[in-house]
């Protein structure tokens, strides 16, 4: 990708955004379901009912709903979320430092166990064995995330309870941070006691999230070093004498990384949006556990925060993939 | 030596991995509690301003508050009501006053005593129509405050016979006025106050709230120094939470989970009726403009049956909206599981299992325990009789958008709480044609209901009530169904008052 397709992208941002913001404004007034209906206690009158709806402001058409929402956007005032009662950017920064944690961890796990996997399965290419690697992926791509959540719930919760399943963090330690990247300000501060607390709190929802991505990383990693090796470069290797291992490790693997980048950046943002359920299994502090409670409480203004929330780290994503895919590859580098 | 694992030697090291499951060796996670209670509870906590907004009107959330907040009144496990902050309180004889007597010796959190100056502003930022309570127009029935020592007096501005009663529940409590005046509401977002038996310690959005004694709390002293409700919404983590010994109590699980549960060693389970009843709403809309038609699909339900099969035994059948307990239920009034009286009804109309009437029943999927089974099997029963009812699911938001827009099915299912267990809070809000909750809109019912708003006579008042439900009840103009019991696990060891408000209040749970 050149500069000029990156500014491109760039450019590109804002009015994507705003399109998502106008797409989820008008839906979430459009489609059934009205928070002050939901809050409307037995005996009120449609003067209450009324009073109720002026004080969020939804007593306004929806065009004058959005360019007051949206003028405040501008001013990175999101609005104050109808159930809890904060404003909506506060609400969603305090919150997002505990998914994007998870979901770092959950990223090195799948990549480590994604690796492995495809190491083993290359290594045993063409024998018996490989069918034991490529059934066990298969095994743990055709399980959602969700459903290995409640299978480690049970497991590790309940049969072998070893862990903690619920929370980011044990109910009576003080946490007193700075920030609320609580394990990595932990690490940082070298206060190892609370990182391994957290890291016990965060195993079995980031291993749930990573079970589902490790497999699809050994999948592809491993059909491309397989392809790869059997490429003219790697054969020119091998008739120079090379182990296999070094023409893998030095020849094969940096080309067959690169459509496991393009595709493990995609698996990302999928994670991201797994965190949704797997937060709220693990009742873990996240904005996916938050989205589902705004979502259930119909607090317009928090999903309209998390959506755009989401979308921003959605396009993040995706353009540092590109970028790395970029970097790693020599033919796009040079056009 | 060979270092390659042989078939029998992984067979024998899963079988050394599986044995500590077998021995029980794991089970020592069910060990009786320690100085900390840790509720696993089913919903988040997603405000401290017990007077405002989405939360102030949920019920589930009212034991939190009411842990960290006292009431203006206080509710006994068996709804009926006593002392709280208020001492005393009432009606002078015409009923154009109120007095409250406020409790001498209470304190705020932060050592500051509890004052009638607190009680008023209380009562009058529960009543501005500006602040966003949803209980307003039962708060602002009152006004023009006196105080004289711990003795406060307030004008009738319109008479409303539960005013008392809601001292006790949604949006009836008593916030610290200079101190709410002096961090403001975001202020009190971030570190609430309140003179409840416990102060908040520790607060983790989603995750858990961290609460320690009150030390200088007027009532009785918490058999608990610390308690941590544990925000754990999906019932199977909450299973989970009980079984591996995270938790020491929880509700509001599946009752296949709970019988499972109560025999498992270490834990203990423990049911109770709440003040939370399932009924299914009838829009007067064709066809249950018929009278037959009503009362044909009230008598095809076998109720006993749909408790006995599909909730285990855990519910109570109802021929009313008053549930046992509530100060209007009347024992004598029935609505018999009668198929065939239901049949000739019909035939009366022109209906018969060959020639059924048709319409549509919604319902919600998941939102209560078998609900959609629940509405299925009636709809079996239905089809019996001779009518023949298409299932439409929706959300729960979807019904109360509909509901308030009088635009629900002909038949609606939906659960009723009413945990200050009055009538007009139960029929009334329900049945009276104005109410933006009520389905039927028939003035049969406005003009029957109408008068008992203002009727100042307490006996009279519940006598008129008991006639309405029995006038509903021959109309057949709603479906109860029956009243939910609430399951409770909790480890052995502990000893907990079940409330038939459905609360579970740390404050109330000891060490056996």
């Amino acid at each position: 990708m050149r500069w000029g397709e990156i500014i491109r992208r760039l450019v590109l941002i804002p009015p994507t955004l705003v399109g998502v913001a106008v797409i989820v404004f008008v839906l979430l007034r459009v489609v059934p379901g009205d928070p002050i209906a939901m809050m409307i206690p037995p005996g009120a009158s449609p003067a209450d009912i009324d009073r109720l709806r002026a004080f969020y402001g939804l007593d306004q058409s929806i065009p004058q709903q959005f360019i007051a929402w949206f003028g405040q956007a501008l001013d990175g005032n999101f609005g104050r979320s109808i159930s809890l009662h904060s404003q909506v950017f506060e609400l969603v920064l305090a919150r997002l430092p505990a998914t994007l944690e998870l979901a770092l961890l959950a990223t090195l796990i799948a990549v480590a166990l994604g690796l492995i996997a495809a190491s083993i399965g290359t290594q045993v290419r063409g024998r018996r064995a490989e069918w034991l690697v490529d059934g066990g992926v298969g095994i743990l791509l055709s399980i959602p995330d969700f459903l290995w959540a409640l299978i480690l719930l049970l497991l590790f919760g309940v049969l072998m309870p070893l862990l903690p399943i619920s929370g980011r963090i044990d109910p009576e330690i003080d946490v007193g941070f700075h920030s609320n990247f609580y394990l990595i300000e932990s690490l940082l501060t070298a206060r190892f006691d609370v990182a391994n607390a957290l890291l016990h709190h965060m195993i079995l929802p980031a291993l749930a999230l990573a079970l589902p991505f490790a497999a699809l990383l050994a999948r592809v990693l491993k059909t491309s070093l397989a392809e790869a090796e059997d490429q003219d470069y790697a054969q020119v290797a091998r008739a120079r004498g090379f182990s296999r291992s070094k023409i893998l490790l030095r020849e094969v693997f940096p080309n067959a990384l690169i459509p496991t980048v393009a595709l493990g950046g995609v698996q990302v943002t999928l994670l991201l949006g797994g965190t949704v359920l797997v937060e709220r299994i693990f009742s873990y502090e996240g904005i996916g556990n938050m989205a589902i409670d705004a979502v259930i409480n119909r607090d317009f203004p928090l999903i309209q925060g998390l959506i755009l929330t989401f979308a921003v780290l959605f396009i993040a994503i995706n353009l540092a993939v590109d970028l790395l895919v970029t970097l790693l590859d020599p033919r796009l580098r040079h056009g | 030596m060979s270092s390659a694992l042989s078939r029998r030697s992984v067979l024998q090291l899963a079988g050394a991995a599986a044995l500590p499951l077998s021995s029980g060796l794991f089970d020592g996670a069910h060990a009786a509690p320690s100085g900390t209670l840790t509720i696993a509870y089913n919903v988040n906590l997603p405000s401290f301003d017990p007077t405002i907004g989405l939360s102030a009107v949920n019920p589930t959330i009212q034991s939190i508050y009411q842990a960290v907040f006292d009431p203006y009144i206080g509710q006994a496990p068996d709804l009926s009501f006593k002392p709280g902050l208020l001492t005393e309180w009432g009606w002078n004889a015409d009923r154009s006053k109120i007095t409250l007597e406020l409790r001498k010796g209470a304190t705020w959190h932060d050592g500051s005593p509890v004052t009638p100056e607190d009680v008023v502003w209380s009562l009058q930022r529960a009543a501005d129509p500006k602040g966003g309570n949803p209980i307003q127009f039962v708060w602002s029935k009152v006004g023009n405050f006196k105080i004289d020592g711990n003795t406060i007096t307030g004008d009738v501005l319109e008479f409303e016979p539960t005013l008392f009663k809601w001292m006790a529940f949604l949006t009836g409590y008593i916030l610290p006025k200079a101190y709410f005046e002096k961090v403001g509401a975001e202020g009190f977002e971030k570190a609430p106050i309140g003179s409840g038996p416990y102060k908040v310690d520790a607060f983790e959005r989603n995750a858990f709230l961290r609460l320690k004694a009150h030390p200088t709390y007027w009532g009785a002293k918490p058999a608990f120094d610390t308690v941590v409700f544990k925000f754990v919404t999906d019932p199977t983590s909450r299973v989970a939470e009980m079984e591996s010994g995270g938790s020491d109590v929880t509700f509001e699980i599946p009752y296949e989970e709970f019988d499972r549960l109560k025999t498992k060693p270490g834990l203990a389970g423990l049911t109770k009726p709440v003040s939370d009843i399932a009924m299914i709403f009838i829009t007067d809309i064709d066809p249950m403009l018929d009278r037959n038609v009503r009362l044909a699909a009230n008598h095809a339900i076998d109720k006993k049956a749909i408790v006995e099969r599909l909730l285990k035994g855990y519910g109570v059948p109802i021929a009313t909206l008053e549930a046992p307990g509530y100060a209007a239920f009347d024992p004598s009034i029935k609505v018999a599981y009668d198929p065939e009286l239901a049949k000739s009804l019909l035939a009366k109309s022109g209906f018969s299992p060959e020639k059924p009437v048709k319409f549509t029943i919604q319902t919600t999927r998941g939102f209560k325990p078998k609900d959609y089974e629940m509405i299925q099997a009636i709809v079996g029963m239905w089809r019996k009789v001779g009518i023949e009812a298409t299932i439409e699911v929706y959300e729960i938001a979807q019904h109360f958008e509909l509901r308030a827009r009088h635009a629900l099915a002909p038949a609606a299912f939906y659960n009723w709480g009413n945990a200050i267990g009055d009538p007009s809070t139960s029929t009334g809000f329900a049945m009276f044609g104005p109410s933006p909750h009520c389905a039927w809109k028939g003035k049969d019912l406005v003009e029957r209901i109408g008068p008992l708003w203002g009727e100042k006579d307490e006996a009279k008042r519940i006598a008129g009530w008991k006639a309405v439900d029995k006038y509903i009840a021959e109309e057949g103009e709603v479906i109860p169904l029956f009243q939910y019991v609430q399951p409770i696990i909790h480890k052995t060891g502990l000893k907990i008052v079940a409330q038939a408000n459905g609360m579970i209040l740390p404050q109330l749970i000891a060490q056996a």
